[in-house]
């Protein structure tokens, strides 16, 4: 289970119509409760370092851009709880380039973003066999 | 020689929620393969199937991405510590 405080449901949408017709990309910050529900209570925006023309079906948040999160993370006394980015024009449904490219444990969050406004926003985390993702219930 | 691998929060599932493990390896790749041996369920994560790094996974030495040192031949000293970065990548399908 995921809780996308309102500001950080808000700050996503905002991103992904921004960046719109590309695809936005982002780390997100918070706890995790001793049920193992997690609460997303900050992000932090990341430049996609994709091709400029990729970048309309594509993300990437680099290593350096990870590493510094980590730190900032440690920094704040939260953790990073896994990834955002949008999918415009098209569902909030993970594709397989991001099962390919995807690591356990963190949730990925996903906005679809049609004709440049903001619809489904939906998480996933995969299963450790990398087979597929799951979609996480959201409060 | 004995060097430090430092494992990002999330995937301290597999490593009984360590975020150091000591490992023995002249190289970056043999320290990393070490570490592979000690938990074995981080193994899919860090390589493809042909035994090769995963593209998307990067091995810092201190601030330097082994990328530009020597790759997986990068030489280790004792009390090196390596840390376990990926690079976070994804997107829409294609619309073709």
């Amino acid at each position: 289970m995921i809780f996308l405080d309102d500001a950080v449901n808000r700050a996503i949408r905002n991103e992904a119509e921004a960046s719109y017709p590309n695809e936005c990309c982002g780390i997100l910050l918070g706890t995790v409760d001793p049920d193992g529900a997690r609460s997303v209570t900050e992000i932090i925006e990341i430049d996609n370092t994709s091709d400029a023309d990729e970048q309309y079906h594509r993300f990437t948040i680099g290593p350096d851009d990870f590493m510094r999160a980590e730190i900032e993370a440690r920094r704040r006394g939260v953790d990073v709880l896994g990834f955002y980015h949008s999918h415009p024009d098209h569902p909030a449904m993970p594709s397989d380039y991001d099962l390919k490219h995807a690591m356990p444990c963190y949730s990925y969050v996903i906005v679809a973003v049609e004709s440049g406004k903001s619809a489904a926003l939906t998480s996933w985390e995969m299963t450790p066999d990398r087979a597929r993702f799951i979609q996480e219930l959201q409060r | 020689m004995s060097v430090t691998i430092q494992i990002p929060t999330a995937l301290r599932v597999f490593t009984d929620r360590r975020a150091d493990v000591l490992v023995e390896g002249t190289t970056a790749g043999e320290a990393i393969s070490a570490f592979a041996d000690l938990y074995p369920d981080i193994r899919t994560h860090l390589y493809e199937d042909s035994g090769a790094l995963r593209s998307f996974i990067n091995v810092y030495l201190g601030d330097a991405n082994i990328k530009n040192l020597s790759g997986l031949d990068t030489k280790l000293k004792d009390g090196d510590t390596l840390m376990l970065v990926p690079a976070i990548a994804g997107g829409a399908e294609s619309s073709e």
